[in-house]
Formats: structure tokens, sequence, C-alpha cells
């Protein structure tokens, strides 16, 4: 203890900027277990079965529909861009040449990609899926869009996971006979399968919490459409919508606390998986 | 290494016997698939510059003839925004982001810089990787959540504190500068990380405290780390949307002050995108191009910061 007082004695300016470092430090963890607190004490008391309902009435503002457009446009996308991102990784890793002009551009792109705003992919959805190919308002229009969303995410992570496998194990797989196809599929993939996940499920979570590029592609209508051609709200959209009309707020929060904890639980989900890969690492 | 490996084989396979990697006797189909499957690869890879691609030919296609029918200069300089007039002028939007995003980072940066340099040099072992997980978990909010927060705590607040609406610009700032915190920390602290551990050592062994060595020495020595955190910082904050709607206030006049309701560019096109038309239509697209400019500017010079950085 005197030892830090004497610090403080000799070093006042230290001293102050160590302070400085602790609030801020403080004042991050705190503004997270504020909002995240507020909204689950404000919105659990207002979680009531009629909120489950089937079908969205003006009376029960069910965000049912909007959870099952969220499960069928995330599916969708998942479905789209998971196989195109991993592809994608392993041509980078596995088959371009080092400081190829092609894999330069397919980074820069890729790059430019992640750093696009989602209301720019909301404008590119709507001017290409829905308009130029004639999709309408749909939930396909709006999981595509989100495809290119989410395709660098799942490039970069998938890419790292692949570079995390040691080269032993290609060296090994080639040498008892197996050629390249086969070592990529049976032993590098499975290897990296933690990361990817992990990967995957970042982008999920985007994917739940996406509102702006959702509003002009997949637009708002509050029911689960009858075919993928038919325009919903997504749950993040369905929470805009509420707030924005500022009639159902208990509700606005309760749709709240069920977006927080989704995404809570695809953390978790994620870090686990991440968890499992640095475990296979050692 | 093994690409070259490979390589050399194949053109020996060729002369010889039609085997794969060395492989004996793959049938003739497999090896199709195998070079088949490269060009798969190769599809999927070229995809994302397709997409780049496509964005921009769909954007400006459509925003560049409207600007022009506008005149550039009355776009981007007009004061007035009245679609009901047909008077379409951009510049307020573009100072209203140009002034939230300026202080969502004057909040923001700060507190991030200082969290960023404690999980890097103060945190206990103990402490750490919650703290790292709860920062995480603020990059996973959902912008329209903290749009939520804001506008049910943080507007009410201010309006009891300045006394009329409490949507202003001060209120997005506030907002934005909480959003980019996860951003700016999560580049920052390997930067931070990344100095060599000889640096700090060299700085106390002349006798400099600890606080000395870590903002003279080591700041110093990551600052395309610290710059490129900002700059992200920068991008995530002019292209956020749905929170800023919820709480800036949204008005189409100038940006009056601090205190007064401002609205960005990417509120302008979410707002009246739901109802334009005709040439009204067009101008939100417009503004949606002024907007992948900024964002296309943001992001080459973070490349280029990078790029600086792991010259250096």
């Amino acid at each position: 203890m005197s030892k830090r007082i004497d610090y403080l004695k000799h070093h006042p300016i230290s001293a102050i900027v160590r302070c400085l470092v602790w609030l801020a430090a403080m004042i991050t963890a705190v503004v997270l277990v504020f909002i995240v607190g507020f909204i689950l004490v404000k919105g659990i008391p207002n979680l009531k079965p009629s909120l489950f309902a089937l079908k969205y009435t003006s009376d029960n503002v069910s965000l049912m529909p909007a959870l099952i457009n969220t499960l069928i446009i995330t599916l969708l996308a998942l479905v789209v861009a998971v196989p195109l991102g991993i592809f994608a990784a392993i041509f980078l890793v596995e088959y371009a040449k080092k400081g190829s002009k092609l894999v330069s551009l397919v980074r820069i792109t890729a790059e430019t990609l992640s750093g696009i705003p989602s209301i720019v992919f909301g404008l590119f959805g709507l001017l290409f899926f829905t308009t130029t190919l004639g999709w309408g308002f749909s939930l396909m229009s709006g999981a595509f869009t989100l495809v290119i969303m989410i395709l660098p995410l799942i490039m970069r992570t998938t890419e790292e996971a692949l570079l995390a496998v040691p080269d032993a194990y290609r060296e090994a797989s080639y040498g008892v006979g197996a050629g390249k196809l086969r070592t990529i599929f049976r032993v590098v993939l499975p290897t990296g399968i933690p990361g990817i996940l992990s990967g995957v499920v970042l982008a999920t979570g985007r994917i739940v919490g996406e509102t702006a590029a959702l509003l002009y592609t997949a637009s708002t209508v509050a029911q689960v459409p009858s075919t993928l051609f038919g325009s919903g709200r997504t749950l993040a959209v369905h929470m805009y919508v509420l707030s924005n009309e500022g009639l159902h707020m208990g509700e606005a929060y309760a749709t709240a606390v069920v977006l927080i904890v989704l995404v809570l639980a695809l953390n978790g989900l994620s870090s686990m998986c991440a968890g499992l890969l640095m475990k296979g690492q050692k | 290494m093994t690409q070259k490996f490979s390589e050399k084989k194949e053109s020996l396979a060729m002369k010889n016997h039609p085997s794969d990697d060395g492989s004996a006797y793959v049938p003739n189909f497999l090896r199709k698939l195998g070079q088949d499957m490269r060009i798969v690869f190769l599809i999927a890879a070229c995809f994302s510059i397709l997409a780049v691609a496509l964005i921009c030919v769909f954007l400006f296609a459509n925003g560049i003839p409207t600007m022009i029918k506008i005149g550039i200069p009355d776009f981007l300089l007009g004061t007035t925004w009245k679609p009901s007039n047909n008077i379409y002028g951009i510049l307020p939007f573009i100072l209203g982001s140009i002034y939230v995003t300026a202080g969502s980072i004057v909040i923001g940066v700060p507190i991030a810089m200082l969290t960023a340099i404690f999980l890097a040099f103060y945190c206990p072992k103990r402490i750490y990787s919650p703290m790292k997980s709860m920062i995480n978990l603020l990059a996973g909010i959902p912008s329209v959540v903290y749009g939520f927060f804001g506008m049910v705590w943080i507007v009410p607040m201010m309006k009891s504190i300045i006394g009329s609406s409490g949507s202003t610009m001060l209120t997005a700032c506030i907002l934005l500068g909480i959003m980019i915190l996860p951003t700016v920390i999560g580049v920052m602290e390997p930067a931070l990380r990344s100095v060599p551990e000889s640096y700090y050592e060299g700085s106390l062994a002349l006798g400099a405290t600890h606080e000395r060595s870590v903002f003279c020495i080591i700041l110093p020595a990551a600052k395309s780390g610290v710059i490129a955190g900002v700059v992200l910082g920068i991008g995530r904050s002019i292209g956020e949307t749905m929170a800023v709607i919820m709480v800036a206030g949204n008005q189409t006049w100038m940006p009056q002050g601090l205190l007064k309701g401002v609205r960005t560019m990417t509120a302008n096109i979410v707002i009246e995108m739901g109802y334009a038309s005709g040439l009204h239509r067009q101008a939100l697209i417009a503004t949606g191009v002024v907007l992948f400019v900024f964002i296309l500017i943001i992001n080459l010079s973070v490349s280029l910061l990078k790029r600086r950085g792991e010259h250096e």
C-alpha cells in the first residue's frame, strides 16, 4: 500500500493516467452491462405467451412470424454463402499462387465488401434482386442481399482456419497417396471445421441483427409468406417497425429481449467453436 | 511449397501415366473432377469481385445520371431538400453525416483507445477473458437494439437535461460513440500487442514509469494500427443507419448545432425510400452513391495504412 502512495507522490501524471485507463475500461464494461441489463429488466416482464402466437394480428402483435422469417432468411443465406465462402477460401489457401494478381484482387474486393454499410447493400438489393431480377419484395431478395454481405466474413474466417492447419497434415496425406482434392476434403477441411463454424455462427449473428439491408428487399409484411418470393419481416425489422410506430412499446421491449438472447446464444456458440479450434491445435 | 511440388509431379505424370499428384492409377474421370473442382473454387473466389463490380455498376448507373439531371453542384451543395418542390440538395445530410461521425469519434475513440491499452497492458489475467467476451458481445448487439436503447433511455435523459426535444445530434454522437467501441478496440489491441516487448523493457530500464513507457513509447510505435482503428471507426459510424434514425431527430434543415436535430445520408435513404418514386427515388439512390464514395475512400485509406504498417 505504501508503495502505491509513493508512486502517486513521485509520478503524479502517471498516477492520473493510470486512473484514466481504469476509468475507460470501467466505462466500457458498465455501458455494456447497463444496456443489456436495461433491456432485459424492462423486457422480460413483457414476454407474454400471446407474443408467440403463430399468426400476427394487430391485437397480439406476435413476433413468431418474424422469428420464423428470420430463420428462413438465415437458412437461405447460409445455404448459398457458406459453400461459396468456403470454396473461395480453399482457392485462396490451397490453389492460388502467392502474389498473383487475381488473389490480391479477390482480397481487395472482399475487404471492400466487408466495409460497405448495410444500407448500401440494401440499395443494391433493391436495384438488382428486387427490380432488375424481378423478385419483388421477397425473402429471396433479402436472403441474397445478405449473402453478399456475409460472404467476406465467411471467406476470411475459413481462410484463417485453413491457414492454421499445419502443412505436415497435407504432406502426410500426399505421402500416403491421396490426391489434392481428397486431401482438401478429407484432411484439411475437417481439421479446420471449428474455425469455419465460428465464422458461420458470427455470420448468423449479423443476419439476425440486420435491418437496413432488409427493409427494402424483404420488406415489412408481418406474416410468414406462403412462398419464398413473398415479403416478410425479420425480427430486427419487426423491432424497428414496432418502435417506429411507438404504439406497442412493451412488445418492442420483449422483441429486443428475444434479439439479445439470440445474439448472446450465438456469441457463446461462436466462442465455443473457437475454443475447440484452440484445443485442436494444442 | 506444396503447390510447386504438385505441379512438378503433374508435369512428370503427363509424360508417364495418368496419375494425379503421384497417386497411382487414379481413374480418368476422377482426375478430371480434380481439375474441374479447381475451376469451381476459382469461380467461387471470383464471386466477391463480381459482387463489388455489380454493386458499383448498379449504384453508379442509377446515381450518376440523376446527379447530372439535378445538376451536380445543386445536388451536392444545395442546402434545401424539398422533394415536393423538386429541390434536391443533400448538403445538410452530408454535413450531418460528417458532424455525427466526428462527434462519435471524439466521444468513442479516447475511451476505446484507453480500453485497448487497458486490455493490453493493465488488465489482470482474471478479468481479461470476461472483459474480452463482453466486448465481443457489444459488437454483436444489433444496431436496432442500440437505437431502441437510445430512444427509450438516452433521448429522455437528454430531454430532461436540455429541456427541448431529446433527439439531437449529441444524442446520436453518444450512441454511435458507444457503438464503435468494439470495432476500434478490436483493431487497436492487437496493434498495441504487436509492438516488440524490448521497446517496453528498454524504456523501463531507462527509468520511465509503466505509464510513460506505454504512452510515450508503445503507443507511437503502434501508430499505424491505432490510426487504422480510428478510420475503421469512422467507416462504421458514417454507415450506421438504424440507430441514428431512432435518435437523431431527422429534420431536413442544415445542421444547426449539437443540441438540434440532424439527418444523415443513411437516415435520408431509409426514411424516404418507402414512399419515394420517380426523380425523388433516383435522388435517394444518388445519396447512396455519395455515401458509397465516402466509404470507398475510407476503405482505401484503411488498406493503405495496413500496408504501411506491414512495411514498418
